[in-house]
């Protein structure tokens, strides 16, 4: 069970957490008009690196804030978390 | 013969004034207080405890604690009987009874041992090649006579009646094992003032302390264990848990540990755990699980009464337990003459057999200066007695030790082995440390560390005490002094123990001449030399792949005692070095652990939580059937004296079309949004518009995922210029209130909105039926219910007996019906006063089941349609489609596959016969005498007994639904086995124009 740094209430076990999928995908501006590839690249397709991944996760068992998190998919490693408006440190 | 291999000195930790009976395959023995199941049976002769996996072999105790791999019992009857148990590990308590598994009819005659005569028959991977075809043969032949034959233990068919529980602790430091080093380090962290929890698997704490005569400072190594703990005990900043073994070493430096709180007690308190399974975050982690002993392979080196030369000395040291009396010491090392020296000790003269040509270790000239003869260059090459040793065949090597030059036949009652020892690596793998194989020990050794784990002493392949100690005290200190600003370090006292030559490389010995006997390396599994030779052989070549096909190192056991011996086996005939080979992954748990613990107490009804409206317990009183609609328990109907199911729910539904019904509807999801761009967001949420809604208004909406796909409907009320009441369906209540916040905090950070949970402060009561207007005059008399006054949709802000109360004029049975909401806690008074007001009415509370039926006969979609497969055309939606602007999943709508014109619609059916209700789920097809595969036009999503027209009706989802209308098809359930001729009808079964609605 990974330990996460919820950037307003400190460290917690993932239990108190859902997972959000990769957080450098942008939704596309509303009334944007926008090809089907483009469309369906937004909706369905991600990448599966190993190794580090930016990612979402909602501390939904906590503040319900979501928020980024640096992880290494392979080891699980956690680099870095901020708050959506942050950067990430490292 | 009873307890007749006791030794006579009392120097152990067993108590021989405290005698414990107990009953091993229906026989009575007892042993004492401290002993073990194995240690108690051993001081009674008994050595034959079970027969092996594949072949049935006789087998009984190699080992003395976790590396035990044979003496598996089933322990206890009845629902407390408990399967797979390791016999090493079972504390002796009054009264235990334990059998032996995997035999049949006894362990002394077991019919299963033909499978040792056919053994040719029994090669490794002899599953996957005979059992392969035809396929026909599996379920019915092969695989009940693989569960007969390969059965293990039994497990009980009762629930579990002991309670187990889960707790969770954080250190800075988590110590594993009270070994020297482990004891070591603990000290050193705690003193330089770290939280530290320090876990020992067994009933005492001192690892090999316990057994090995050494000396620290001025104490013999038992006393400064001793001593040790006791300092340790006073220091309020540790936590020292025996019984405790850590099994799993999980990410982010979580570790579990189970502890065994009552096994041992005769009679343990009711509200005691029996075990306790422990959570623990540690900031660092120190391995100090110290090193198991290998065993060597040669002919029949399974046979009851062969032993660890380890085990044996522990067996006298600590439970003052002889092995047997004729013992062979069978050794290529210097640490199992200490077992020779016990022996002799207890005036027993062993024959020492060792595959070296000579050692000076001192413990090998002690044993020399007692006047006993070593047959150095020597080997075991088979050995005799069915159900127990009784003779072994010593060879003498020659130069190249790959073959025996002479052979005698040497009578004994044991033999103790020694083939040196391999570091207890299990949590450091478990961690994702990379090991580095160590050419000096012949064994792998933690290396690249992935989390906080650091391994010392012996489980780090440091073997002498005063590598340990200065390990476990450097250690101790650096890691402590991560998390305290003490710098107090601790000294490590000087040690003495005797100085030990080099191993011999030498693990398997070579055949004895003429015979072919099997020499094992993984007893639990049943894995021969003979099997490693053939699955070589076969071309498999990864140690990963040799490990499934053999199966050698798998399950319960993972290896401990024959990994390495299987990697220096296959290293040898490939003609490759070791770590070339590669080791396999050791995987959780470490030894085997009750599923009762790993579910703790989340049982019965602890299984989930359980979430009730504040009506609830009017329902109970009221004779309510209740569901389970997510954790909530909501009422299903309500019977009347003998009424079934079908008869009240039709009654319940009836009721409400012809004169008034009342249902809870408290576990709607409630969601409370404020802000100034609340009209925005709602706006953007929803497939319709949201801007204009005026005040005092609700309105009906429908959201979609990105992809299209319906996410959830309700309806949503404009409060005040910049509040609203969102409803939500009782199952996504909360993954709406994420998908709100999603958007809120991740993609449209501007808009100024803010969303709140309110489904527990609010309960709501609707009430629906012709006679509801009749009705709500009469509570709230105040309140214009005219159609003018609270329209359809409306909603009114009114009280009842002082009660604050919202009003709203919203249906989901299709007739004329308003929802009650009032504060929570007044909410079971609300619906009492209404119950009672509602007599004159003919009022009757309906359940979950007609509120389905009344829905279904309407054509209103719910969960079974909005299934996460259908966007809104599917599913009559259409209009609620705003063409005008952009909203969250509009642009999918627009694609290829969702604008055919023969997608997927709702429809209704009525069966031809009006009698045959159709099951959900049916598929529906054209044509009935088809032969498979047949084409699928949809399927049947929800079916309900229509009260309006008293014959069954269903909603289908059906290709190209809008022209099918008025054709016959056929539901067919091929569960059920069942064909039905339908009609296809509008989904809008009862009041298409929804006049009753706005009446
Ligand atoms: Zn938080």
């Amino acid at each position: 069970m990974l330990e996460i740094k919820c950037p307003y209430c400190g460290k917690r076990s993932q239990n108190e957490f859902s997972y959000g999928g990769d957080a450098t995908i942008k939704r596309p501006q509303l009334g944007e008009e926008i090809s089907t590839e483009d469309w369906d690249n937004f909706v369905y397709y991600r990448d599966n690196p190993r190794g580090k991944h930016s990612e979402l996760w909602h501390h939904v068992s906590g503040c319900r804030q979501w928020f980024k998190v640096s992880r290494d998919t392979a080891t699980h490693e956690i680099f870095d978390t901020c708050k959506m408006n942050e950067d990430f440190n490292v | 013969m009873s307890n007749s291999f006791r030794t006579t000195n009392s120097t152990g930790l067993i108590n021989k004034d405290k005698k414990i009976n107990f009953t091993f395959n229906g026989t009575i023995y007892h042993g004492y207080e401290g002993d073990t199941l194995a240690s108690a049976l051993i001081a009674n002769g008994v050595h034959l405890v079970g027969r092996s996996f594949k072949y049935h072999r006789p087998r009984g105790f190699l080992g003395v604690g976790v590396e035990e791999p044979n003496a598996m019992v089933q322990l206890h009857d009845g629902n407390k009987s408990e399967p797979n148990i390791i016999a090493t590990e079972v504390e002796l308590v009054e009264g235990l009874k334990a059998k032996s598994q995997n035999c049949w009819p006894s362990v002394q005659f077991d019919i299963g041992e033909i499978n040792n005569v056919l053994n040719r028959f029994f090669p490794a991977g002899f599953y996957y090649k005979t059992f392969m075809w035809p396929k026909s043969f599996w379920m019915k032949i092969y695989e009940p006579f693989i569960r007969k034959a390969a059965g293990m233990g039994k497990a009980p068919l009762l629930p579990d009646p002991d309670r187990y529980e889960h707790n969770y602790e954080h250190c800075d430091v988590l110590v594993v094992g009270s070994g020297p080093s482990g004891l070591a380090s603990a000290l050193a962290a705690a003193k330089n003032g770290a939280r530290v929890i320090l876990a020992e698997d067994k009933p005492n704490f001192g690892g090999s302390l316990l057994t090995d005569e050494v000396t620290i400072g001025n104490m013999s190594g038992k006393e400064w264990a001793s001593d040790t703990i006791s300092q340790l005990k006073s220091m309020p900043n540790v936590i020292l848990k025996k019984r405790s073994q850590v099994f799993g070493y999980y990410d982010h430096n979580m570790t579990v540990m189970i502890e065994r709180v009552s096994d041992h007690i005769e009679n343990p308190s009711k509200y005691t755990p029996r075990q306790r399974l422990h959570y623990i975050r540690a900031g660092e982690v120190i391995v100090s699980t110290g090193s198991i002993e290998r065993p060597i392979s040669f002919g029949n080196n399974d046979r009851p009464g062969i032993v660890l030369a380890s085990a044996a000395k522990e067996y006298m040291k600590v439970y003052e337990t002889l092995v047997g009396k004729k013992p062979i010491i069978f050794t290529n090392n210097d640490t199992a003459y200490s077992t020779a020296l016990e022996f002799i000790k207890n005036d027993i003269e062993p024959i020492i057999v060792d595959t070296r040509d000579s050692s000076n270790g001192e413990l090998v000239k002690e044993v020399q200066q007692k006047g006993i003869s070593i047959k150095f260059n020597s080997g075991i090459a088979d050995t005799k007695g069915h159900l127990k040793i009784n003779s072994a065949i010593i060879g003498k090597l020659d130069s190249s030790k790959e073959s025996f030059i002479s052979e005698e036949t040497v009578e004994c009652d044991c033999i103790c082995m020694s083939g040196g020892w391999t570091p207890t690596v299990h949590l450091s793998s478990q961690a994702g440390n990379k090991l580095k194989f160590n050419d000096d020990i012949d064994a792998f050794v933690p290396d690249k560390k992935r989390q906080k784990e650091t391994a010392i002493g012996a489980a780090n392949g440091s073997f002498t005490l005063n590598q340990s100690l200065a390990e476990g005290f450097q250690v101790g200190f650096d890691l402590s002094n991560k998390f305290t600003d003490q710098n107090n370090p601790t000294n490590s006292p000087n040690s003495n123990e005797p100085s030990y030559e080099k191993h011999e490389k030498l693990w398997c010995m070579p055949l004895p001449s003429g015979k072919k006997p099997k020499r094992f390396i993984d007893f639990q599994n049943d894995v021969a030399v003979s099997d490693v030779e053939l699955a070589i052989r076969e071309g498999f070549r990864s140690i990963e792949h040799v490990k499934r096909y053999t199966t050698l190192g798998m399950a319960g056991d993972q290896g401990k005692t024959s990994n390495l011996n299987g990697l220096q086996y296959v290293s040898k005939i490939e003609k490759k070095i070791v770590p070339e080979v590669g080791h396999t992954t050791f995987r959780p748990p470490y030894t085997p652990v009750t599923i009762g613990a790993i579910v703790g107490r989340e049982v019965g009804n602890h299984y989930l939580p359980t979430r009730k409206s504040p009506i609830h317990t009017w329902h109970e009183e009221n004779n309510a059937v209740f569901v389970a609609a997510g954790l909530w328990q909501r009422p299903r109907y309500y019977p009347r004296g003998s009424e079934d199911m079908n008869s009240a729910v039709n009654r319940e539904a009836a009721n409400v079309r012809k004169n008034v019904g009342i249902c809870d509807v408290t576990t709607l999801g409630k969601i409370d949004i404020k802000g100034p761009d609340a009209p925005e967001f709602l706006n953007r949420v929803y497939t319709n518009a949201w801007l204009k809604l005026p005040v005092g208004k609700a309105r009906y909406g429908v959201m979609l995922r990105e992809d299209g796909m319906v996410f959830d409907d309700g309806t949503t009320s404009r409060l005040s210029e910049n509040h609203f009441h969102m409803t939500t369906t009782t199952a996504q209540a909360a993954n709406v209130l994420s998908h709100l916040e999603y958007y809120l905090q991740v993609v449209w950070p501007d808009l100024d909105v803010n969303v709140l949970s309110t489904t527990e402060q609010w309960s709501g009561i609707a009430v629906a039926g012709p006679k509801s207007r009749d009705l709500l005059s009469k509570l709230f008399p105040d309140v214009d219910m005219s159609n003018e006054g609270l329209p359809f949709m409306g909603l009114v802000d009114s009280s009842i007996d002082g009660i604050k109360a919202r009003i709203y004029r919203i249906s989901f049975s299709g007739e004329l019906a308003y929802e009650v909401n009032v504060e929570s806690n007044y909410g079971l008074y609300t619906w009492k006063k209404i119950m009672e007001v509602g007599q004159s009415f003919d009022i009757q509370p309906y359940g979950t089941e007609a509120l389905s039926t009344l829905r279904i006969e309407m054509g209103h979609v719910a969960g079974a349609e909005l299934d996460g497969r259908t966007i809104p055309f599917d599913v009559g939606l259409n209009s609620m489609v705003s063409q005008k602007k952009d909203f969250i999943g509009k642009r999918s709508l627009s694609k290829d596959a969702f604008t055919e014109s023969d997608r997927q619609t709702i429809v209704g059916l009525v069966p031809l016969d009006k009698k045959t209700k159709i099951p959900e789920g049916s598929h529906i097809i054209e044509d009935n005498s088809a032969v498979a595969p047949i084409p699928k036009l949809g399927h049947v999503s929800s079916s309900c007994w229509s009260v309006e027209y008293n014959n069954p009706f269903s909603i289908a989802i059906i290709k190209d639904g809008k022209n099918k209308i008025g054709k016959n098809l056929y539901a067919v359930s091929p569960l059920k086995d069942i064909s039905i001729p339908v009609e296809v009808v509008s989904s809008h079964y009862v009041d298409p124009e929804g006049s009753r609605v706005r009446s």
